[in-house]
């Protein structure tokens, strides 16, 4: 390979590729490189037993940004554009969730919902305003920066005095407090609550979870389901970017990127070395900065900061290959191609957490279940069913490591909080797999298994995300970029984070 | 019926404050006060025969030392005696110092871990940067940042240039901060558990927040500012307890011409055509006054004490949410001797010190478990102090006074009151750990008084017994203290205003509350100022 490319992407995540595609609409020559035989990274859709298939990181769309899909013309084709959400009650009287509407509820709630929903949603589209550019950088006495930052404090404003107020207040507080000073069913307070920490090593009393409620809804709130999976999202984004004319090579994995004279030349594979005077890397950043660059090229403090980068995962995936759907009282078949909450109370969701903090588990733990299956038939024999679930919390520091012993009471422990809400369902269980932080670690190639990255704390988020002194996608290296989950605004589906990358590494080349 | 120009309601230590500072501008000012004796919070009572109790607050770190002197507190027998450091027992047998010396600090992190004792200089350099920081603020009204007032937006400007003079480096870092959980903060420093356990006490002090919670690294500064005689984060205690910093703020007050009426409570806030009319007292008096000052908390003041229609509705569901939690309580005791440490070598200078029990992080956080559950911790935070080892006027020779600090204790227990007996119950969790420690402490035990919060809250008045009037989180700081849009003392009643540790920069023995709001009265007044400025940086 001796191909001179103007920019290498490493790792083919739907960041990288949005990445590598923007870049490429631009005119430049780009290669990403895959580590795995797949593009998608944690988008990806793979078989978990024979037959039975699922999207084995993600397995929902809640916040792709429609402005990321149209600067790309990628459409991405669904089987289901809008979920509704089934908050389970273990007495069958549950809550079905529909947007900005709650039935089920109490006429007090229902109303008190559907002003939380428009609440929320003021302060969500001035949050989404901020996430689909570059955080300004502090102090920097650059002109771009005041004027970002003078931009940042002029939307505020414009809020309007009642809700800016509203906003630099509530960017400290808990979604429990507010879901309690708002309404009387501890179910749904349970589901919001649910929502607003998953992902997340925060329980609802933990200050800072109204922001990653907001996050969560950020593009509308409104959940999906692409046919194929989410697999069928990176494969469409990888062929538009190869339409445009990006290489894109899998099974590459990168050893590392190599520098020379203090800057970025290229990387190193297995194959050879291929030259460019930029990389950008859609990593984490510690796997970036210690795995593929090495430390010794930072400056210490640097080096410090990506160090104590939290970035530690407390969500399991659990896959099931059904026999057939449980049957699971007070729901109408058309309910199950729905997603459900398992989560009694904001309560029972900070009592999941409890543990989580020593490295425990719950044997409470939470859900988000989905059963793919229902609209999408590519994913199960025909007539068997896949449940997928995202259960909380488990963290990756288990006390005394996630052995085979652990992870088969983790197991037990799910499948039985899961049999007690969907009765029935222990029995028709023909395949299971649960995939613990350490081995999403494992596949993914994110350290510490962490969907965001790095904890999507106020501590790490903004202008110091995912550290201070990186958070414009510019690592203090020459030629060298992030674009992955870790970089503002965060993880989830978004596209985000690759979207602005491409932004700042063409506006660093338009003003040279 | 005489009339005054002011009524302070509340005299404890920032009701006085306001009252000094406005009595010296040459306003006629009078004091109420529900109990028959003064304080507040910052108080000394003989409980026990010859014993005098600081029964709510124990020792004094945040007080203003502007104020200290702008009152001249020393001439009205105001003593500050720093004491020795702290100490954490652990369940090994051993124990952890914190010595003031750093010499010896840094022998006695040695033992521990050497990364850790060469970590701790730049923890400290670190930490008070922060303080620095926060500190010039203490004594300014907050700034409201929806407003175009000139005054708001050169406050605005003000903190926005200090921010940028720390440059972009330390910019972030304070960004970080103000997010972080204590544990992460001190995670970043040091590996060793106890070191850290010991270090993380000041982050929930007061706060129904765990150690793991965004949001407590800022809550150590609230102790760490500790400004006895300038050094920042020196601890003291006050000469005859913690009623003497009130008597001696109620001294200058008197001094200044003030009038004090305890057994005075207020039973209602008269508004009259949109205006302070004067307040009914309980006891069927009324006082005419054209300003009336709340040094209660928010709650009690307006949802207590007003009526609802005499104020905006969207205030009124602000301070319903405001957050004030009943999270710590207290056991004071009095001792027939000083109870024997065996971990501790014998005449060590840690009998001086406040004590702990806690020695991990995890037993920490744990402790807030319990109180999230509904309960009081099982193996709780205690912070023991015995102040007659530095003061002997509070007990007879060669007895001593206790004071124990527990967190975390509910308001409630499960959603309902406290019964005596599980009053008793908590008091003897707390006795339990210490006799853990101290196989002579239990037989010593002469008198001891159960503070639960709605102990505190039944004597005090405090909404939920919470010590700073509020939960000290970033949603109730600054700006958003106690709600958005009156943090500038002003009450949305003309004439009306606060002036209590519900108000910038919070809770804590600082009078910081109540010399702020005298500031805002003299300026809507046209009063000289008599308040001070911040010293600035010693």
């Amino acid at each position: 390979m001796t191909e001179r490319f103007d920019a290498i992407v490493v790792g083919a995540g739907h960041n990288g590729l949005v990445c590598a595609a923007l870049l490429a609409k631009a005119g430049k020559k780009v290669l990403v490189l895959e580590a795995r035989d797949e593009v998608g990274g944690a988008a990806v859709t793979r078989p978990f037993a024979d037959g039975f298939s699922v999207s084995a990181g993600a397995h929902l769309l809640h916040q792709l940004q429609p402005k990321v899909m149209k600067a790309l013309g990628v459409t991405v084709p669904l089987t289901n554009e809008r979920l509704s959400t089934v908050a389970l009650s273990g007495s069958g009287e549950h809550l079905f969730i529909d947007d900005h509407s709650v039935a089920g509820a109490s006429d007090k709630d229902a109303e008190a919902f559907t002003e939380f929903m428009g609440w929320s949603d003021t302060f969500a589209r001035f949050l989404n305003r901020q996430l689909m550019k570059p955080p300004p950088r502090l102090g920097s006495g650059q002109r771009k920066d005041t004027i970002r930052l003078a931009r940042l404090g002029l939307d505020l404003r414009m809020l309007g005095r009642a809700d800016m107020r509203d906003f630099l207040q509530l960017i400290g507080q808990n979604i429990y407090d507010e879901l309690d000073a708002r309404f009387d069913s501890e179910l749904l307070k349970g589901a919001i609550a649910l929502d607003a920490v998953t992902g997340t090593h925060t329980g609802p009393r933990s200050p800072g979870s109204l922001v990653t409620w907001l996050y969560r809804l950020c593009t509308g709130g409104h959940v999906s389901q692409p046919a194929g999976g989410l697999g069928a999202v990176s494969k469409a984004l990888a062929d538009r970017a190869e339409a445009l004319g990006v290489t894109i090579q899998t099974g590459v994995p990168v050893d590392r990127i190599v520098v020379d004279n203090g800057r970025v030349v290229g990387v190193d594979t297995a194959e050879g070395r291929v030259s460019s005077w930029k990389v950008i890397s859609n990593a984490d950043p510690k796997t970036t900065v210690f795995g593929l660059v090495g430390a010794r090229h930072f400056e210490s403090t640097f080096v410090r900061r990506v160090h104590h980068l939290r970035s530690k995962g407390n969500v399991a995936k659990l896959h099931l290959g059904l026999d057939a759907l449980p049957d699971v009282a007070g729901l109408r078949p058309e309910d199950y191609g729905g997603r459900f909450l398992l989560a009694p109370s904001a309560d029972a969701v900070e009592r999941a957490f409890n543990p989580a903090k020593y490295g425990r588990c719950s044997s409470k733990p939470v859900f988000e279940v989905c059963f793919p299956s229902v609209s999408d038939d590519s994913c199960a024999p025909a007539g068997k069913h896949v449940l997928s679930a995202l259960v909380q919390f488990a963290p990756y520091d288990h006390e005394g490591g996630w052995t085979d012993v652990a992870r088969a009471d983790f197991l037990d422990g799910s499948v039985a909080a899961l049999d007690e809400a969907m009765p029935g369902l222990r029995e028709r269980i023909l395949h299971s797999e649960l995939r613990t932080p350490v081995d999403l670690e494992a596949e993914f190639g994110v350290s510490g298994g962490h969907w965001h990255h790095g904890e999507l704390g106020l501590d790490q988020f903004m202008f110091v995300r995912p550290v201070a002194g990186a958070a414009q996608y510019r690592m203090p290296l020459d030629g060298l970029y992030l674009c992955g989950a870790g970089t503002h605004p965060g993880g989830g589906v978004t596209g985000a984070p690759g979207y602005n990358a491409a932004q700042v590494i063409l506006e660093r080349e338009r003003s040279r | 019926m005489k009339r005054y120009d002011v009524v302070v309601v509340g005299a404890g230590h920032n009701g006085l404050t306001t009252a000094a500072f406005l009595a010296k501008a040459g306003l006629d000012v009078v004091c109420v006060e529900k109990n028959d004796y003064i304080g507040g919070a910052a108080v000394s009572l003989e409980l026990h025969k010859d014993w005098i109790y600081s029964n709510c607050s124990y020792v004094c770190s945040l007080l203003r030392p502007e104020i200290f002197r702008a009152l001249e507190l020393h001439k009205h027998g105001l003593q500050i005696t720093p004491y020795g450091g702290s100490l954490t027992f652990m369940q090994n047998g051993d124990y952890f110092g914190s010595y003031h010396d750093p010499e010896v600090k840094y022998r006695e992190m040695s033992r521990f871990s050497r990364r850790d004792a060469d970590a701790y200089k730049h923890y400290a350099a670190d930490t008070q940067r922060q303080c620095r920081f926060i500190r010039d603020f203490l004594l300014t009204t907050p700034p409201d940042p929806t407003s175009f007032h000139p005054r708001d937006i050169a406050g605005l400007l003000d903190i926005g240039k200090r921010f940028a003079d720390m440059g972009e480096d330390r910019m972030y870092e304070t960004l970080r901060f103000w997010t972080m959980s204590v544990a992460d903060y001190l995670n970043e420093y040091f590996e060793t558990d106890v070191i850290k356990a010991a270090l993380s006490g000041s982050g929930i002090i007061g706060t129904a927040l765990g150690i793991h919670s965004p949001g407590t690294a800022y809550v150590l500064l609230h102790h760490y500012m500790g400004d006895v005689d300038g050094n920042v984060g020196a601890w003291g205690f006050a000469r005859g307890g913690m009623g003497a910093v009130s008597n001696a703020i109620a001294g200058a007050f008197q001094a200044h011409g003030g009038e004090l009426r305890t057994e005075s409570g207020v039973g209602h806030i008269r508004v009259r055509d949109g205006k302070i009319a004067g307040v009914a007292l309980e006891n069927g008096d009324e006082i005419d006054a054209d300003v009336v000052v709340s040094a209660m908390d928010v709650k009690r003041t307006f949802l207590d004490c007003m009526d609802e229609s005499d104020l905006p509705a969207h205030f009124v569901r602000k301070v319903r949410e405001f957050k004030i939690r009943g999270s710590s309580g207290k056991l004071n005791i009095a001792l027939d001797g000083l109870p024997e440490f065996p971990a501790l070598p014998k005449g060590s200078t840690l009998y001086h010190s406040d004590m702990h029990f806690i020695d991990s992080m995890q037993r920490m956080e744990r402790a807030y478990d319990d109180w999230k559950d509904g309960t009081w911790s099982q193996d709780p935070y205690i912070d023991m102090v015995i102040p007659t080892m530095n003061d002997p006027t509070m007990a007879p020779p060669g007895k001593h006074f206790m004071s124990c600090f527990v967190q975390y204790c509910p308001y409630e227990i499960d959603g309902r009151a406290w019964t005596d007996e599980e009053r008793q119950q908590f008091a003897d969790t707390v006795i339990d750990q210490i006799a853990n420690y101290s196989p002579n402490f239990k037989d010593l035990i002469l008198h001891y008084e159960i503070r639960t919060p709605a102990d505190i809250e039944s004597q005090i008045g405090i909404t939920e017994g919470n010590i700073f009037h509020g939960e000290l989180t970033m949603d109730q700081l600054l700006f958003n203290r106690p709600v958005p849009g009156y943090a500038q003392y002003r009450a949305p009643v003309d004439g009306l205003y606060m002036c209590g540790s519900s108000t910038h920069p919070g809770g804590g023995v600082m009078a910081a509350p109540g010399a702020n709001a005298a500031r805002e009265i003299l300026k809507d007044l046209k009063y000289a100022n008599t308040v001070p400025e911040n010293f600035g940086d010693d």
